[in-house]
């Protein structure tokens, strides 16, 4: 049902200002710490300093005899309040509840949870708090936590792995043994996250008198109030949770479901209102939203001409001592394990394995940075051992335009692209000769500079197709989203969301959408965000789904109010719908512009005059829509193939680095990104958020690192030491746009909201390779610091001297 | 035994704010909690991101290192501040729409606050300065391109004489 | 991160300020830009049950040039301890007088940092990687250190030491720093650098190196100051070091000869962001920078006259 590139759109793919711009540049966002329940008290947690030990006691009394201390929390109480948090696996042992109970996992767990007047004063009681620990034995390393004999993180569990399958799809062996010529490589995804600069946080109100517990937090989390209202044993209807507060940032981490469930029940239990802002230590150490942590074993086969024809990848992931939906972080790969790539079997090793640091969660784009960083690496390793250029090599094994629908060896069916005319644009943005003469004058000065090219896929659409496939005991194939319209007794136009957002542009995204098909101009039309009690079904701005699920569902809303209006335009007419022409709202009959209807006139009818109303016709003038993800509601089949998502969106990055040669510092001084996400609806909020990827890659390959002491303490717990980059180590960014449009959706439009992300880590690390090639040197680490560059130079630098000698 | 209470009296965006506060509250919370300008926002309490960035007597600083005490008899401007004196957003703020320069809005305000220093210390920054001034912000959004766009523009509009 | 609580005074004058040292001892801590304590106090790493707020005393306030060109001797421009950096790096006479500290500035955190933090916090603090503590040694600054009793001088580079320990008593107020001005001779050509590597700019230095040296009208070296910071456990001045250079031209023999001799008295530390050995080996390459640049600065500018 796609419409195409090639329609003119009013108001889909203009530059347009957001909706949302204003309040924010005024200050007038409206986020959790901006609201002041009457009577509010405030939250600060005791934690753990230990990577693993038994809770041997605690003692709050010096605690509760402070001024302004209500309640101190313990987990005896908590666990025995509330049900467990549970993995998306099947791990039953492996529970997680807001407060540790009888033993902590990790350094930072939370052990008791203060009520105070104040924050300050919740920090002061928090000290006073008495925790005795017996220290136990702990595991940090994930290759050794999955070896038998490991210490237990959950000894019920039986094992540290906490999810484990071999996937075989397609004649691997046979293509292996085939193939001309073999390479096996390892690369390492260091820990780190998006860490947005708002921190988690959620208030909490209990109202006894409609049994109804409030809830506004900083969100982005499928099935959050259901979750929440399960974990604290009420009924789905007695939890509201706001979406109308704006969210400071999240690509992917905040799923405070433990916070809530922690906020959820003191409020209940004390009777006042309760909200808890976590401090960036709190949220750093124990806000459990650390991301991928991950080591890929790669085997490529392939041929003397650059085919490839088999992949095996064991990817091992630790999500540290707990788990939420981050196992599945594995399985999202699936549905694009081979990149934009032609290969004909795939073999895949997912392990996810938990070790006693604080717990990981999703990040943007739910594990298909860390793969698309692997997938790169191993293209690039197959290009230098042939002596093929890199741009070749990918040029010639793309998919070809010409061959989509494309079904990938793991089930899922890429739906259109054309990743040479994308890579194309990104290298003529990028000039490339210039670069390649600019590198090549840099080396023979005698300095250090790289080139690196990424060309990766950014699946799109959301789908919770992993679910089944990693948890058989999961059968969820429901992933919808919705939007309601509405046009009020003056003409106006609201149209409802139903989920939170988080700087994505959904108001924007859904006043464009509503306007194009309605023919009104989207500045008129307000776009608001429902509660959980009044929402229609969502499941969350992940997955970069939203441009599609939402803006399809706005789209089949409008549509619906389009239809309506037309149907009383025919009844009041006396015309078959055929004959009527609709323009800007107003209808009227092809060829005799006088016989009309306006849209003040349609709108009175709908609203007011039901003896003028079609028969079978609601009054008023609304409509829902609510819709399953195109291509999904499929089961895997038993040996794990599916439809993973349904859109597919590409990048192409094209980046010059030149590193110090003395200290090892990188610098990126060209940085082109090539984008395909079919049509744009809002170009401005696309490359915003492309951008932002960007600089979250940046700060992932090059900056960012949870980095964890010998004894499980985390040493980079603040932004001393966990360094985001600024606008300093973010170089001037170009963006190309190109268009294939989707045959799935309602305009054509693809998601992005992953953009940038997915292929800048890997862009730059195969830039640093290039730089360091010459000098025999290579890095297989992210993030690539100045001191672990400086080392492979030094390293490399004695191995030549050894050779010489 | 509670806390000793200090009177503070500071010019908030024009106007005298007073109120009696612990020695140890922040500046930051000092206006978002007890004068409810939300607008200020909180993401470090360690000043590094940046985001509670606020003009003392005109020059740019984190107000979450300051104590509200030390802003006794000082003048703080915060966003709510920088509107036009009707209320509509400045050129700044527009320019900042113009090129959606802004999409969670959480770094937004202090960012804003040091573009504005910026633009007044120096009328026709070059790219390198504008991402000097805004290099104590820290976003994580937009990948600052949209935001040294949008203060080019608000710097070239000037130029042009718009107010 | 809320402090603990903690009781504020803000004296009218010096000597008020340290009645109140005196009086609470080590229960007190002075704040003057906060820019350093303020995060600490936020971790609960500082708990002092009094802050004693100097930020706004006149008598800290001053920058005093020397007057005319002492006999014999080089005249010190005067800083007054709360004097913020962002004034500091204002003040054209500090900037002419003074370039090694304006260069060292344009290092020190951020422009918000700066419009707060001041020249004797960040000597205080204690940091081996502060910048403003470097060029204090190696400039071989003098501090005065008022308490009730009186004032006492501390030369700079006995002032550090260990990493964020100096010599202050509990009970003593930083009033001032004075920094040796360089007046050479009628043909005499200064010149200075510094240089830092840290992971992000305006991050605390791995590393830090700066030079000030000052060159005769055949080129050749009449006077050498050099130090490191963040590769020991105080920032270091290398008087030896530059010593050795004079008499010589500064060439690439003599520069390489340096730093290997300043990075056999260092001393680093290995933490998450940098390795003992790379700081080692930064600290050569830093050496290396700053003689370098500071030499063709010197060969830039003409000799100047009192």
């Amino acid at each position: 049902m796609s419409t195409g590139a090639t329609q003119d759109f009013r108001y889909i793919g203009k530059k347009r200002r957001t909706k949302e711009d204003p309040r924010f540049v005024t200050g007038h966002g409206h986020f959790v710490a901006d609201i002041a329940l009457p009577g509010m008290k405030h939250i600060a947690l005791v934690t753990s300093p230990h990577a693993a030990a038994r809770i041997k006691a605690i003692r709050t009394d010096k605690a509760l005899a402070l001024a302004g201390v209500h309640y101190v929390l313990t987990g005896a109480e908590l666990c025995a309040g509330t049900e467990a948090l549970l993995p998306g696996v099947d791990a039953p042992k492996v529970m997680r509840y807001p407060l540790a109970h009888g033993v902590v996992r990790y350094a930072g767990e939370w052990v008791a949870a203060v009520v105070a007047d104040t924050r300050a004063l919740a920090e002061d009681a928090a000290e006073k708090v008495e925790v005795d620990y017996e220290p136990s034995e702990y595991v940090l390393d994930p290759e050794q936590a999955a070896e038998p004999g490991a210490p237990l993180v959950h000894p019920l569990h039986g094992s540290n792995v906490l999810y484990r399958r071999k996937f075989v799809w397609g004649p691997v062996e046979e293509d292996f043994a085939r193939a001309e010529h073999r390479l096996a490589l390892r690369v390492r995804w260091g820990r780190s996250a998006t860490v947005p600069i708002e921190t988690f946080g959620v208030a909490a109100q209990w109202d006894p008198g409609q049994q109804l517990l409030d809830v506004w937090a900083s969100i982005q989390m499928p099935k959050y109030p259901d979750q929440t209202a399960r974990a604290l044993r009420l009924p789905g209807n007695a939890v509201r949770v706001h979406f109308d507060v704006d969210v400071g940032g999240s690509y992917g981490v905040k799923r405070g479901i433990k916070h809530t469930v922690l906020v959820g029940y003191l409020a209940k239990k004390l009777g006042m209102p309760v909200r808890f802002i976590e401090d960036r230590l709190e949220n750093m150490r124990g806000g459990d939203m650390h991301g991928p942590d991950r080591i890929f074993d790669l085997q490529v086969a392939f041929d003397a001409d650059g085919t490839i024809r088999s992949l095996k990848i064991r990817a091992l992931d630790d999500v540290g001592a707990y788990a939420g939906r981050s196992p599945l972080q594995l399985g999202k790969p699936v549905g694009a394990i081979v990149g934009p790539y032609q290969i004909h079997s795939v073999e895949y090793e997912p392990i996810s394995v938990m070790t006693n640091k604080t717990a990981q969660e999703a990040v943007r784009g739910f594990g298909q940075s860390p793969t698309n960083y692997a997938l790169e690496s191993a293209i690039d390793q197959v290009a230098r051992h042939l002596g093929m250029d890199r741009i070749a090599l990918r040029k010639k094994i793309f998919i070809r335009k010409d061959q989509f629908p494309y079904l990938i060896p793991s089930g899922t069916r890429y739906d259109s692209g054309d990743y040479h005319a994308v890579l194309d644009k990104a290298l003529a943005a990028a000039d490339y000769p210039a670069l390649l003469a600019v590198r090549d004058a840099a080396r023979r000065a005698g300095r250090i500079a790289g080139i690196g090219i990424a060309s990766c896929l950014e699946p799109s659409g959301g789908n919770s197709s992993f679910e089944p496939l990693f948890n058989p005991k999961n059968q969820t194939t429901t992933w919808m989203d919705s939007c309601l319209v509405r046009v009020d007794l003056s003409g106006t136009i609201t149209g409802v969301m139903n989920t939170s957002s988080a700087g994505q542009g959904h108001e924007t995204l859904v006043a464009t959408v509503v306007g194009e098909v309605l023919e009104r101009d989207p500045d008129t039309i307000r776009v608001v965000h429902a509660d959980s009690l009044n929402a229609l079904p969502s499941n969350s701005p992940v997955g970069s789904r939203m441009a599609i699920m939402l803006g399809g569902a706005a789209a089949g809303a409008a549509r619906k109010i389009k239809d309506a209006l037309l149907a009383i335009a025919a009844h009041n007419l006396k015309k078959g719908i055929d004959e009527l022409a609709y323009r800007d709202g107003s209808v009227s009959v092809k060829g005799n512009a006088q016989q009309s209807l306006s849209w003040d006139q349609l709108v009175e009818i709908a609203h007011r005059k039901f003896h003028q109303l079609p028969p079978g016709l609601e009054p008023g003038l609304q409509a829902k829509f609510v819709w399953e993800v195109p291509t999904g509601g499929a089961l895997p089949t038993a040996d794990g193939r599916i439809q993973m998502y349904p859109c597919f969106s590409f990048e192409a990055h094209v980046v010059l680095v030149e590193i110090d040669p003395e200290t090892g510092q990188p610098k990126l001084t060209r940085y082109a990104c090539g984008h395909d996400c079919g049509v744009m609806i809002n170009p401005d909020i696309v490359h915003g958020m492309t951008y932002g990827g960007i600089a979250h890659g940046i700060g992932a390959a090059l900056y960012e690192k949870f980095a964890y002491s010998d004894n499980g303490q985390l040493q980079s717990q603040s932004f001393m030491d966990y360094l985001i980059p600024t606008a300093l180590e973010v170089p001037a960014l170009s963006i190309v746009d190109h268009c294939t449009p989707s045959p799935h959706t309602t305009f054509g439009q693809k998601g992005s909201g992953e953009a940038g992300y997915l292929g800048a880590p890997a862009a730059i690390a195969c830039a640093i390779n290039d730089a360091l090639a010459p000098l025999g040197a290579s890095i297989a680490e992210l993030p690539m610091t100045p001191l672990a560059i400086w080392t492979r130079m030094q390293s490399a630098l004695a191995g030549a001297k050894d050779s010489s000698a | 035994m509670s806390e000793a209470l200090y009177p503070v009296s500071v010019d908030v965006n024009g106007e005298r704010r007073e109120a009696l506060v612990p020695a140890r509250l922040s500046l930051v919370d000092f206006l978002r909690d007890t004068l409810r300008l939300t607008g200020t926002h909180a993401g470090c309490e360690h000043g590094i991101c940046g985001a509670c960035s606020v003009l003392l007597d005109g020059e740019p600083v984190r107000s979450c290192l300051m104590y509200a005490v030390q802003a006794d008899g000082r003048s703080v401007t915060t966003i709510e501040g920088l509107a036009q004196p009707d209320g509509t957003p400045g050129a700044l703020q527009d320019a900042f729409c113009e090129t959606h320069a802004t999409q969670c809005g959480y770094c937004t305000p202090g960012m804003i606050i040091a573009a504005h220093a910026l633009l007044e210390a120096n009328q026709a920054p070059d790219e390198q300065e504008i991402r000097e001034a805004i290099g104590g912000n820290l976003c994580r959004c937009t990948g600052y391109q949209q935001i040294v766009d949008a203060i080019k523009l608000a710097a070239a509009k000037r130029a042009k004489g718009a107010s | 991160m809320k402090a603990v609580p903690f009781e504020y005074a803000r004296p009218a004058t010096l000597a008020e300020a340290c009645a109140l040292l005196a009086a609470h001892g080590a229960d007190a801590k002075l704040i003057a830009g906060g820019q350093s304590l303020v995060p600490m106090m936020a971790m609960r790493l500082a708990r002092p049950a009094w802050l004693v707020d100097i930020s706004r005393l006149e008598e800290l306030q001053h920058l005093t040039a020397p007057a005319g060109q002492a006999a014999g001797g080089d005249g010190h421009f005067v800083v007054g301890a709360a004097v913020r950096q962002c004034v500091m790096e204002r003040d054209p006479r500090g900037r002419a007088d003074l370039p090694l500290l304006a260069r060292a500035l344009r290092w020190v955190g951020h422009v918000q940092t700066r419009n707060r933090g001041t020249i004797g916090g960040s000597i205080v603090h204690g940091d081996t990687s502060a910048e403003i503590a470097l060029v204090a040694c190696v400039l071989d600054a003098v501090l005065e250190l008022r308490d009730t009793s009186g004032a006492t001088e501390v030369p700079a580079r006995e002032f550090f030491l260990a990493p964020m320990i100096t010599s202050i008593a509990p009970e003593q107020c930083l009033a001032e720093i004075r920094f040796p001005v360089w007046r050479g001779g009628d043909h005499a050509m200064r010149g200075c650098a510094f240089e830092e590597v840290s992971v992000r700019h305006g991050d605390f230095a791995l590393v830090s190196a700066c030079a000030q040296v000052e060159l005769g009208a055949d080129g050749r070296c009449l006077r050498a100051e050099l130090g490191i910071g963040g590769a020991a456990p105080v920032p270091l001045a290398l008087p030896e070091v530059g010593a050795q250079l004079v008499g010589a031209k500064i060439d690439e023999q003599a520069i390489v000869a340096a730093a290997d001799a300043a990075t056999g008295l260092i001393d680093p530390e290995g933490d998450l962001h940098a390795s003992a050995e790379y700081r080692r080996h930064l600290a050569r390459v830093l050496v290396k920078r700053v003689l370098r640049a500071a030499n063709a600065d010197a060969m830039r500018n003409s000799g100047e006259t009192a």
